[in-house]
């Protein structure tokens, strides 16, 4: 074993902090390599979470009604108006904060609830992994759409704030994950680690959270991602059939008002195309990444892609050998 | 200084299959004593029950019947947390029983705050070095903020051991520690816990399939087949003096540099359906005892152990 830090400070290495002995920090392991896919995939999120935080301080009232209704693009308002004059850019600001703050606040949720159910059940095991199991069978039998919008058209339009269809949306989607879950779980915990960890005398919620859980935070990663996917569909969704939490803003509600303008019939192409196409940049993004973090869960996908890599520049090395 | 008595230990998995249920006795009516300094060999093939005893002893699992009795040097009988401090295991695979998410250094700074043996950040790590250093690995600094990934198998098991001694364990139980270790580094580990074992008076169990390394490193031997101890004795004896048919099949089974190109043939090795686990042959008493016979003395030398002890009788069953 070599040691590091026996090296002898030079003096042109002195400004340079002395490189630290033992290996990365363990949350190295957790991220992902970055590839252009990666790249793409953070630089969209980011920007629309960008426009989203931002967009709504650096904007005029959405709300505000002008004489001049359902006018294109042009220097003044970016992305025209609607019907009624309002400004589309600043709405898009403000839908784009409704959409990644119900996104985000179903991800949470849905991932706690199926880390509750899918990791604790499968540690305990017996009769309490069988009525885990169970109830995360009936969920994922649950039809999601009809439930949430039965459930959205139960409870009355004023009472139907951001929670209840954050709740609502959240309660039809971790079914899914927390089998997932309970699979990996299943298989962690029969570790010897598990066991020896236990053996030196862990209580049960330690060796969860610090023995098992790390193993699983690829997996969780993976999910969150796919939840908050999941959330903004499905609320825009929602929101489109006029469902959506009331006196909210978001990519859904925009659908919706542009669907009752007749923006399709008008032509009036910069008053639904922006809202659609951010959500489909947002659900691209947010794929490209889980793309990358579904490598960490699965190395074979990762030696599949460096693979092909190789194989690509053997093949162009051969080409350039042979001119 | 502590002892480990067996009493007639016997553990039953339910087994379903369909609407079918059926009772496999993974160890059946097994009795042993492990002393300071002693090491006690169980030698069988796989699914004789070494495992389902280990993990019996060190309470991964409930036994079905019969108790496991720890006491201290003094004669006071070790319970609850206490138990755990006392009876420690080294795992079969180093490559397993590490979490491959923390440092070394976690997983022996665990086992030493968790019984009280350090307090403290700095004197955690400091008790951490002195232990990596006590199993051989050195610079003790540069493997603590290694992660298991980063070390041999070799280096592994000894990281293992450290922690099962973290604790103050004085009994270790030792699950095939070098079948999954190369050959070439495997004398070195078995080495290392006979050195420990001298220095802090540990009574060791050591569960095997390989009879040289049991003859090398035991004082007695138990054969186990089927759930049963079917041959139990002094080292020496079991192996050179091989009794009962199964205990033959298991020496025959070893390559013998005499016997060369012998080893498959298997000829004058005895019938394994003919096997007969009912009975063992005891080396102490040269004789041979039918199970229950064994099993009732066993019983009756608690009850003596009990009775002198006074009025411990509710402990165990």
């Amino acid at each position: 074993m070599t040691d590091t830090q026996s090296v002898p400070a030079a003096g042109a290495a002195a400004a340079r902090p002395a490189p630290r002995p033992g290996p990365a920090p363990a949350w190295r392991m957790l991220l992902p390599t970055m590839t252009p896919w990666l790249a793409t995939g953070l630089v969209l999120v980011g920007g629309i979470c960008l426009f989203g935080l931002l967009g709504p301080l650096l904007v005029g009232d959405p709300d505000a009604i002008r004489d001049v209704g359902l006018q294109g693009p042009s220097g003044d308002l970016w992305l025209g108006t609607t019907q009624t004059g309002q400004d589309v850019f600043a709405q898009l600001a403000h839908a784009t904060r409704g959409s990644l703050q119900i996104g985000f606040l179903v991800g949470v949720l849905a991932t706690v609830l199926s880390a509750f159910f899918g990791i604790y059940g499968a540690y305990l095991g017996g009769a309490a992994d069988e009525a885990f199991s169970l109830l995360t069978n009936v969920f994922l039998v649950i039809p999601g759409l009809p439930l949430v919008i039965v459930i959205s058209g139960f409870v009355p339009r004023e009472s139907r704030g951001l929670w209840t269809i954050a709740v609502v949306l959240a309660l039809t989607s971790w079914a899914a994950s927390a089998r997932v879950l309970r699979a990996q779980t299943l298989s962690v915990r029969n570790r010897e680690y598990v066991a020896a960890s236990r053996l030196s005398g862990e209580r049960a919620w330690r060796v969860i959270v610090v023995e098992i859980l790390p193993n699983l935070l690829p997996v969780l990663a993976s999910q969150f991602v796919f939840a908050v996917i999941a959330a903004v569909l499905g609320e825009a969704g929602l929101s489109f059939l006029g469902l959506g939490a009331s006196g909210s803003a978001t990519l859904g509600t925009m659908l919706f008002y542009a669907q009752n303008g007749f923006a399709l019939p008008l032509g009036a192409w910069w008053w639904f195309a922006p809202p659609g196409l951010l959500i489909a940049l947002l659900g691209t993004g947010l794929s490209l990444v889980n793309f990358s973090i579904d490598e960490i869960v699965n190395p074979r996908l990762k030696n599949a892609r460096l693979h092909r890599r190789r194989t690509r520049q053997a093949a162009r090395a051969a080409k350039g050998g042979a001119r | 200084m502590s002892t480990v008595q067996v009493t007639n230990l016997t553990k039953e998995y339910r087994l379903r299959d369909g609407l079918r249920r059926t009772t496999l006795r993974a160890v059946d009516r097994v009795s042993f004593d492990l002393l300071p300094r002693r090491t006690v060999a169980l030698v069988g093939e796989s699914g004789s029950g070494k495992s389902t005893i280990a993990k019996l002893l060190t309470r991964l699992e409930r036994p079905t019947s019969g108790s496991v009795e720890v006491a201290l040097a003094d004669g006071t009988p070790v319970h609850g947390s206490m138990y755990r401090r006392q009876v420690q295991m080294v795992f079969q695979d180093p490559f397993a029983s590490l979490n491959p998410f923390h440092s070394v250094g976690h997983h022996i700074a665990r086992p030493l705050l968790l019984h009280q043996r350090t307090s403290g950040a700095r004197q955690t790590h400091e008790r951490v070095l002195e232990m990596l250093e006590r199993v051989n690995l050195s610079p003790a600094e540069l493997v603590a903020a290694r992660r298991p990934h980063e070390l041999s198998g070799g280096q592994r098991q000894r990281v293992a051991i450290a922690r099962a001694l973290a604790p103050g364990a004085q009994v270790l139980v030792a699950d095939e520690p070098v079948s999954m270790l190369d050959v070439s580094i495997r004398l070195g580990v078995l080495n290392l816990l006979a050195r420990l074992q001298r220095e802090e008076d540990l009574a060791v169990l050591y569960i095997t399939h390989d009879l040289a390394t049991a003859r090398h490193f035991s004082d007695e031997i138990l054969v186990l087949y089927r759930g049963r101890v079917v041959e139990r004795g002094p080292a020496d004896a079991v192996i050179l003096d091989p009794h009962h048919d199964y205990t033959k099949l298991l020496a025959l089974a070893a390559p013998d540099p005499e016997r060369l190109g012998k080893v498959v043939a298997g000829e004058g090795a005895p019938d394994r359906a003919s096997i007969d686990n009912s009975v063992c042959y005891d080396h102490h008493r040269r004789a041979w005892v039918h199970v229950d016979e064994a099993a009732d003395a066993a019983d009756a030398a608690r009850r003596t152990r009990a009775e002198r002890t006074g009025g411990g009788v509710a402990a165990g069953a």
